[in-house]
């Protein structure tokens, strides 16, 4: 059965990827797959947030979870596009470009996952009342 | 219309497949590497580079390559799980399961564009 709701967070994830793709794809044009970048940044940081967040929320059954995270959030980013695309503007298009995307990804996901997952951190002591690191209880 | 349904059967399967292997394959029998978040990237990043290479019909790449393949390969449980090893200060596991992913996916999507275009 958790195959099941894994599938629906996939037809969730899948659909919103491609359709944030479509409105990106409009608005900047062929030249630089923004929404591709854009899918996979958000992703990472949503991601380290969620993780967290569903971490502490016993009452959130796995399969509930396991919908989300590996789901919903694992299929709305990409990493077999992300490597077709790089090449495409390697070979097609510009291939300072084709860097650029590869480093802008890279750092960026490192980057935005560390950042959900501080986030996610912060929030839960917060709740819990607790000191944030750093300061002094 | 048709086009949104074909992404959506695809990610359902897409997603099911990863779950699949992930479970299998990810942290097995003692080892510190999530083999199957490695295993789906790599050969997803080839398969779509088949898929695109071939140039098969739009509506095989609608099915196959954004939903099926982009919901098997995956960006970010690959940085939560590179981000996880930053936590445990296990840096150069961090570096080699990025750097090892990066470039095997790279490559395989190259070798995927070559043959399907041979």
């Amino acid at each position: 059965m958790v195959y099941f709701w894994i599938g629906v967070g996939g037809i969730a994830g899948a659909l919103l990827r491609y359709g944030l793709y479509l409105l990106m794809y409009q608005w900047t044009g062929p030249l630089f797959p923004w929404g591709t970048l854009a899918e996979n940044w958000i992703g990472c940081f949503v991601l380290g947030w969620f993780n967290v967040w569903a971490h502490e929320r016993l009452s959130l059954s796995p399969q509930l979870r396991t919908s989300l995270g590996t789901g919903l959030i694992g299929s709305f980013t990409t990493f077999s596009t992300f490597n077709v695309d790089t090449w495409e503007l390697v070979m097609y298009g510009d291939k300072w470009l084709g860097l650029f995307y590869v480093l802008a990804s890279f750092w960026g996901g490192i980057l935005l996952a560390w950042v959900g997952w501080r986030l996610g951190l912060y929030l839960q002591r917060e709740r819990l009342d607790l000191p944030q690191k750093g300061e002094s209880p | 219309m048709t086009t949104w349904g074909l992404v959506a059967a695809g990610g359902f399967f897409g997603a099911i497949a990863r779950f699949a292997i992930s479970r299998w394959l990810n942290f097995r029998a003692g080892s510190p590497w999530p083999w199957g978040t490695w295993l789906v990237n790599s050969s997803g990043s080839f398969l779509l580079g088949w898929l695109v290479g071939a140039e098969v019909n739009p509506n095989i790449l609608m099915f196959a390559g954004v939903g099926f393949l982009g919901s098997y390969t995956t960006f970010s449980t690959l940085h939560w799980e590179a981000q996880q090893f930053a936590v445990k200060k296990e840096w150069s596991t961090m570096v080699l399961y990025l750097g090892v992913t990066y470039i095997t996916g790279f490559l395989a999507a190259f070798v995927g564009l070559w043959m399907g275009s041979h």
